[in-house]
């Protein structure tokens, strides 16, 4: 589902942000990417979101050779890539419900199924009652939520996260991991980076660690 | 593929056809709706826009009329044979015909003398003073409106007429109407230029106002490409503000252009009707109103959609 093939990534002005990293993630794997920060972990996750691409090599997802995406294209990758971001990047002047309703709407569902998904993806994070609520209304875990809800209301068959857990105290960290097991436990392919080494020695998955843009540990499955 | 539980959501042809149509609705409505949250801004580039469209529009709107009293002329000179004094009807009327199937000649228009007194008498006021006479002082008069307005043809034709005993005297006047009617297709050029220039402006306006507004939208914009949104899809909301704003211009304009003729109506038809009694100031018709609306929409939509590609593809996750 995500493969790279020996990826380098080299920003102007010369940083290695990734070299020569390789490894496979199945479908339904769920995998750990873990490393300092500096170490490449946004970058990889970047790459996978096409919003940069590979100097050398090559990375697949789901199947397609992100090289060959041409700028046209790339909506309809992303598509495939559901993506819970650190900092949640909510629409602050929508609602919950119109929030987790966006990628449905742009990828043209009938508003009678988006309102199923929408209530679907809202009942599977917890917060089917607060559909109607602004953002701001929201702590930072139910705001945390809503973007889980955004990025798998469309049923990607791979979930990004970054850095999830980052704002959140172990209780909650604890929820969130546990929805992105169930997630992938119906056959999402998951890639968590953080830096929770705890959380991630507690969730006993595979582990990708990256040093100064290098694959050290978990390139073989 | 372990599961079947996770598929990349796929929709059918009729949902995404019905689904983009609503999108569509719903941003048609939501543009406005938000415009008209903001009335004060939204009416001073309402207005901008207004008045540079109508000021083309108005030039445009007298001209038209000017051209429409001198149209009488068609733009061609017009030979007027007088007759002899003594020159019964029927034989005037038969040399009416004659030239009129002559090569050369497009039209020919037979005045009778009597038909000339009454006309005369009717719009000289001097209608009195005329009845006295004891006979008719005016000949009868053949108008020729040439096929074309070729000088040396003209003089030819003129020339075969004059040696006629029937004819007394031809003439005919060039010179004004040719310099009315350079004066006009002057005229014409220079609003046609005037409104390039500004429609030019309202497009630059525009695109300013349209920036702005991706600007101030830049968040959301980054959110939605994220998530997989078209540039077709991040476009629109900018494309349909830029209709509006057009479109509301173009309405303050069509207002502009009523109030200046309801305006100027008075003198100018004044003015005209000591020429001729038949004027009215006509404004710019129900087919020239929808074609500024429609003309104001599209100059919006195109400032937008330069505005948008400019700056559209700048705004990228990072």
């Amino acid at each position: 589902m995500i493969r790279f093939d020996s990826v380098s990534k080299r920003y102007e002005g010369g940083v290695d942000a990734l070299s020569r990293v390789s490894f496979e993630l199945d479908s339904s794997e769920m995998a750990f990417l873990t490393g300092h920060s500096g170490a490449g972990k946004s970058t990889l996750m970047k790459l996978i979101m096409l919003m940069e691409r590979a100097s050398q090599g090559q990375v697949f997802v789901n199947g397609t050779n992100l090289n060959r995406v041409s700028r046209g294209q790339v909506p309809h990758i992303r598509r495939g890539v559901g993506v819970v971001f650190q900092n949640h990047q909510l629409l602050f002047d929508r609602n919950v419900y119109d929030n987790v309703a966006l990628p449905l709407s742009i990828a043209g569902f009938s508003p009678r199924e988006v309102g199923r998904r929408v209530r679907a993806a809202l009942t599977k994070v917890g917060l089917a009652d607060k559909e109607k609520k602004f953002p701001v209304a929201l702590s930072g875990g139910e705001q945390q939520r809503v973007g889980i809800a955004r990025a798998v209301v469309n049923k990607p068959p791979v979930l990004l996260a970054d850095e999830p857990t980052g704002n959140l105290d172990p209780e909650l960290s604890r929820e969130v991991m546990n929805l992105f097991d169930q997630f992938n436990q119906v056959g999402v392919t998951v890639l968590i980076a953080t830096h929770d080494l705890e959380l991630v020695r507690a969730m006993g998955r595979r582990e990708l660690i990256l040093r100064r843009g290098q694959l050290v540990s978990g390139d073989e499955a | 593929m372990k599961a079947a539980g996770a598929t990349a959501a796929v929709t059918g042809v009729r949902d995404r056809l019905k689904s983009w149509q609503a999108h569509h609705r719903r941003v048609f409505f939501f543009t406005i709706s938000e415009l008209l949250q903001n009335p004060l801004a939204s009416l001073m580039s309402w207005l901008v826009i207004g008045i540079a469209l109508a000021l083309p529009m108005i030039l445009y709107v007298m001209l038209s009329n000017v051209s429409m009293v001198s149209g009488e002329w068609g733009g061609k000179p017009r030979v007027n044979l007088y007759l002899a004094q003594d020159l019964n009807t029927p034989v005037a009327r038969a040399l009416a015909t004659e030239i009129s199937q002559e090569p050369g000649v497009e039209a020919v228009v037979f005045i009778s003398s009597e038909a000339a007194l009454k006309d005369f008498q009717r719009r000289s006021g001097f209608g009195d003073v005329l009845s006295t006479l004891d006979r008719n002082p005016l000949p009868h008069v053949i108008e020729v409106v040439p096929q074309g307005a070729d000088a040396v043809l003209l003089q030819q034709m003129m020339a075969r007429w004059e040696v006629r005993s029937e004819v007394e005297r031809v003439s005919v006047d060039f010179a004004w109407l040719e310099r009315l009617f350079a004066l006009l297709s002057f005229a014409e050029r220079l609003v046609l230029a005037l409104a390039l220039v500004l429609a030019t402006g309202v497009m630059l306006v525009l695109g300013n106002t349209i920036r702005l507004a991706i600007e101030s939208r830049r968040q959301e914009i980054v959110i939605i490409k994220l998530v997989g949104g078209t540039d077709a899809f991040v476009r629109r909301p900018f494309l349909y503000l830029g209709f509006w704003y057009g479109f509301g211009g173009a309405v303050i304009a069509l207002l502009l252009v009523q109030a200046s003729l309801l305006f100027l109506a008075g003198p100018v038809e004044t003015l005209a009707q000591s020429y001729r009694d038949d004027f009215a100031l006509t404004g710019l018709g129900l087919a020239g109103n929808l074609l500024l609306l429609a003309g104001g929409s599209l100059l919006g939509m195109i400032g937008a959609l330069l505005s948008v590609s400019r700056h559209l593809r700048e705004i990228e996750p990072t």
